[in-house]
């Protein structure tokens, strides 16, 4: 889109002001976590002293891999089931794919807080007739639940797209249904699968009430660690341990990045496409 | 054949989306005892001042979204594709760090004794008490889903064709009109499903009020909690108040579909 000139200063001065409102607490939560003292509002000298006793910190660290875990488990069951369940969906009539789909878009629509309070009455209603107990196989369930909405919705779009005679030319030309699927299909909808993983992953991780209303009292995530510590103080511990991510996942983007534009260099061509990892 | 591949989701969808509902329905239904009751939704009127409250910080803060995200949306589209792409990953990526930890963050920044106090009082002005308010509520639901509103905005404008505005211009509009009448008519799906995006999430939260409204104003959410899991426990009651803001949100979904026609989901992803 083009823009008359004189805005263009006024658009620019938007984008700066919203980005240093982003910014703000990661800046301080970056800052504090090379404090030399607990406080999180005076400077008291620089350290790595968090960062060291991180690597001890047998709560954190375990809540931080149950995190992992979790969003790694759902991730690909997530990816794996959705896009078998999108392809049922897309071969279907019109009428009951269209019922599907909106009880599919049930856990997306839903306020978090209502998807982990009927989960969580559905997990103590059966409790004690299967006698199990709420911990890491629940959490992953709820995760499970959430995450596939998000890939049938970024499935889908690319199996319209699909040729319909695509699957009929590849049978036809001697293959078998699976070699049909995985040499024709699904390298046609790879792009909306790889999507969905990434958006499960993203979700799973970012979690926190559905998990912390699933999870029973035994196991915790990230998220519910950082939760019970906001009560009183939260430990600079964690401050590192995101500091750390937040890097990683800054390097990542910006390799990914920096490799993109060297591939548009080399090929000489630009477009006005939108080119973010979750598109 | 294919069809049968999402049987299996079918069944799971049955027992893990549609079977907790339905739970919910029960629990709101019944008392302490398994009967059937109404008595859950009868003292409703006690909890109208939370309900009021709830919806009314979550339509603040999500006209403020709108108001900073429809320009910020606008300025990002017009933007070079390569800037764009690195604004767009700038406003994705604070969502990368654990939202708890983010909103802590803004207590050391609010706080009596915090950043913008200290700051104050070191240019010799009197400091503000901003902690523990319901515009420090608002202040955490804009910052947290501010993000939500600018995305699906921002990708429908990137979606509008160049030559639709500048014939417009060749007709003779200026570059008023052809915001009223191009370019904002046909961004509206975007702002519909940033305005459930940022609604729902804000009506529902109760980590924002807990960590910055210090749990002096209660909200939806909280209300929720508590019956849950904490200190007031009753799932009942805890079902029938779930149920109301469920019925609630899709009205005001319903509302909206009808001017947007559906097209919402399809700029979500």
């Amino acid at each position: 889109m083009k823009s008359v000139g004189k805005h263009r200063g006024a658009g620019r001065l938007l984008t700066g002001l919203v980005f240093l409102f982003l910014y703000l607490p990661i800046i301080v939560l970056v800052i504090f976590s090379f404090n030399s003292s607990k406080s999180r509002k005076v400077w008291s000298g620089f350290t790595f002293e968090w960062y060291k006793e991180l690597f001890s910190d047998q709560m954190i660290l375990n809540s931080f891999y149950i995190t992992i875990l979790v969003a790694v488990l759902a991730a690909v069951i997530a990816t794996i089931a959705g896009t078998f369940a999108a392809i049922g969906f897309f071969n279907m009539k019109k009428r009951p794919r269209g019922i599907l789909l909106a009880i599919n878009n049930l856990p997306v629509i839903n306020a978090d807080i209502i998807t982990g309070v009927s989960m969580m009455l559905l997990f103590v209603s059966a409790r004690s007739l299967f006698r199990f107990d709420l911990g890491f196989g629940t959490l992953l369930i709820a995760h499970i639940t959430f995450n596939i909405p998000y890939v049938i919705l970024s499935v889908m779009p690319k199996l319209y797209q699909l040729d319909n005679n695509l699957f009929e030319a590849a049978q036809d030309l001697g293959a078998s249904w699976f070699q049909a699927f995985s040499k024709v299909i699904l390298p046609e909808i790879r792009p909306g699968i790889i999507n969905g993983l990434l958006i499960a992953f993203t979700m799973s991780l970012d979690d926190f009430v559905i998990s912390y209303f699933t999870a029973g009292s035994q196991i915790q995530t990230l998220s519910m660690t950082i939760y019970s510590m906001a009560r009183k103080r939260i430990s600079p511990e964690i401050n590192a341990l995101s500091t750390i991510l937040f890097g990683t996942v800054l390097i990542l983007l910006l390799v990914v990045n920096i490799r993109e534009i060297r591939q548009e260099k080399k090929l000489k061509k630009s477009s006005g496409k939108l080119l973010n990892p979750l598109d | 054949m294919k069809r049968f591949l999402s049987i299996p989701y079918i069944v799971w969808m049955a027992i893990f989306v549609v079977a907790p509902i339905i739970l919910v329905v029960v629990y709101a239904l019944t008392s302490g005892s398994g009967s059937f009751t109404f008595e859950n939704f009868a003292h409703m009127e006690n909890f109208l001042s939370v309900f009021i409250r709830s919806m009314i910080m979550a339509l603040i803060a999500t006209a403020i979204c709108i108001l900073i995200g429809y320009p910020l949306a606008y300025a990002l589209a017009c933007e070079g594709p390569r800037l764009q792409k690195i604004f767009i990953m700038l406003i994705m990526l604070p969502m990368w760090m654990n939202f708890l930890l983010r909103t802590y963050a803004w207590m050391s920044i609010l706080e009596n004794t915090g950043l913008i106090n200290s700051l104050l009082s070191a240019l010799g002005l009197p400091t503000v008490n901003m902690i523990n308010t319901q515009g420090a509520v608002v202040l955490g639901m804009v910052y947290n889903y501010l993000p939500f509103m600018v995305l699906p905005i921002y990708s429908v404008m990137v979606r509008i064709e160049p030559s639709v505005v500048e014939a417009a211009q060749d007709l003779g509009a200026n570059s008023f009109k052809v915001f009223l009448r191009i370019i904002f008519p046909l961004s509206l799906p975007g702002v519909l499903s940033g305005i459930t995006m940022v609604f729902v999430p804000s009506v529902s939260t109760f980590i924002i009020s807990r960590l910055l409204g210090g749990g002096k104003s209660l909200l939806l959410g909280d209300l929720i909690e508590m019956q849950f899991l904490g200190s007031a426990y009753n799932p009942h009651l805890g079902s029938a108040i779930s149920l109301i803001m469920m019925v609630i949100i899709i009205a005001c979904m319903m509302v909206m579909n009808r001017f947007g026609e559906g097209e919402e989901r399809a700029v979500m992803l």
